[in-house]
């Protein structure tokens, strides 16, 4: 009987999955946007700049996930919707499940502008000077020479980020968004089974890691260049 | 810029003026002057440190010089400004010691892809311009191989078919051959003496002193950061020109079991 309504509780579960998978793509293309160009800047913008962004970098990877959560939820969140309360009269609120995503993205995107900028940087030197030679443009040397050679670079750290922002997202829960970690406490706390559903979520978070890491993998394969290098 | 029908301007192709250049507050560079003439090969030789790269990166503006400018073809570098830049660079084709082809693109991509994105030109008439520059370099059937996927000897050549495609007025080469294995050099220097015979400008830094002898009018020695001699190769490498040039050459030759005056031409 026990077992049966474990069972029966799994879609609901898979059903956070969901949440899970839209948070964790969404945060990481969040912090792809925000990440790349700011590794690109910090390796090839000009100095003051790169210091400035470093700061950015430093916050982010200083403060705890949940702190951010917190911080954009209750501060930023909270002072955009009285703004607009007293400068349009409209009364609008701004969901968790998008404070998460945004905190989530600010966070990852600090940590993948230092894998990008790792990347950018292995690469020789001479290449960047060799396009500038051939006559083109800083960015355009960064966007056609640098960068798809340091994304492919990147791919086994980016594969990292994947797999550790997958389980930060678990935090999300705490403001009530409705993914894994929140169902499988809700779960726990009306039925009192709590090694059944939490080892019901860590599960679907291995199968989730295992499933985007094999994915990412088969990218590195593909995007091989021949005769460089090794696969993973 | 003038347009192509127009006739060339008297005077020099390239004309270097007084240029000076310091990184990290030492000299490199200290009032160097040259010109090089429609057609003609010169040489740059000295020992490593004496300014040769640098002075090849300030030609192209690489590196902008601190004093001094750059003609090419009566028009200047500085007056370019920043954004002209470009333009003026594309002219000038430069060859590196270490190749610098770039790791992801196969051969005829490497040599598309600034015509592409650079110049502007369709993808398929690019990579047809590719073919025939690497054919013209002798690597007809390696378009599709990646540079990994190269020799040394291959590599360069790669690259300079890179630089022709450009359509340089002069091409700038820093010790082209120096990352080579031996038996990889000789490909590269048929190559550079075909495009010579061809009629194209060339400044090549190089330590092939007896390769270089052949086809120079005129070898420039350079050191802490100045051309300190200059000369036909005849009297230059002659032991009895007692010239900085001779000395430094004939320890060269000596590693090579070479006397220098054997790399001299017999007279034209």
């Amino acid at each position: 009987m026990e077992s049966w309504e474990i069972i029966r509780s799994v879609p609901y579960i898979l059903g956070g999955g969901l949440y899970t998978i839209l948070l964790v793509v969404g945060a990481l293309a969040l912090g792809f946007a925000i990440g790349l160009p700011l590794a690109a800047l910090e390796a090839y913008g000009p100095r003051p700049l790169a210091k400035l962004l470093g700061v950015y970098v430093w916050f982010f990877r200083g403060v705890p996930i949940l702190v951010l959560l917190f911080l954009v939820f209750f501060g930023l969140y909270s002072s955009i919707e009285s703004f607009i309360l007293s400068h349009f009269g409209a009364r609008v609120s701004f969901s968790p499940f998008s404070a998460s995503l945004l905190a989530l993205g600010l966070a990852s995107s600090a940590y993948q502008s230092q894998i990008f900028r790792g990347a950018i940087l292995s690469l020789p030197r001479g290449q960047f000077k060799a396009a500038l030679a051939l006559g083109f443009s800083r960015p355009g040397a960064v966007l056609y020479v640098v960068l798809p050679q340091a994304l492919r670079l990147s791919i086994p750290g980016w594969t990292n980020e994947f797999s550790i922002l997958l389980k930060d997202s678990a935090v999300a829960y705490v403001l009530g968004t409705m993914e894994i970690m929140a169902r499988a406490k809700i779960l726990a706390t009306f039925t009192y089974r709590h090694v059944a559903y939490y080892a019901l979520a860590g599960v679907l978070y291995f199968a989730l890691t295992f499933l985007g890491v094999r994915l990412l993998r088969y990218i590195s394969r593909e995007t091989r260049i021949p005769g460089l290098g090794q696969e993973i | 810029m003038r347009t192509p029908s127009s006739p060339p301007p008297p005077g020099p192709l390239l004309n270097v003026v007084g240029v000076s250049k310091s990184l990290g507050g030492k000299l490199l560079l200290d009032r160097v002057s040259l010109s090089l003439n429609r057609g003609e090969l010169k040489v740059l030789i000295g020992p490593s440190g004496g300014g040769k790269s640098t002075l090849l990166q300030c030609i192209h503006f690489l590196l902008a010089p601190d004093e001094g400018d750059v003609f090419l073809d009566g028009v200047s570098a500085r007056e370019m400004g920043k954004k002209n830049i470009r333009s003026f660079r594309q002219e000038i084709g430069m060859i590196f010691q270490d190749f610098n082809l770039f790791d992801h693109l196969s051969a005829q991509n490497n040599v598309a892809i600034a015509l592409r994105r650079v110049k502007k030109i369709p993808k398929k008439e690019a990579l047809e311009r590719a073919r025939l520059e690497l054919r013209r370099v002798g690597l007809s059937g390696k378009e599709e191989l990646y540079p990994a996927q190269l020799s040394g000897g291959q590599k360069q050549r790669v690259s300079i078919a890179r630089a022709l495609a450009m359509d340089p007025k002069i091409m700038l080469l820093d010790e082209p051959t120096s990352a080579l294995d031996p038996e990889l050099i000789g490909e590269v220097l048929n190559v550079i003496q075909d495009l010579s015979e061809g009629g194209m400008t060339m400044l090549m830094v190089t330590h092939q002193v007896g390769f270089a002898s052949h086809l120079t009018e005129e070898i420039l020695f350079m050191e802490n950061g100045r051309i300190t001699e200059s000369g036909p190769p005849a009297l230059l490498l002659g032991e009895a020109s007692r010239s900085r040039t001779y000395e430094f050459c004939s320890k060269f030759m000596e590693i090579s079991g070479r006397d220098p005056a054997a790399a001299r031409p017999s007279s034209k």
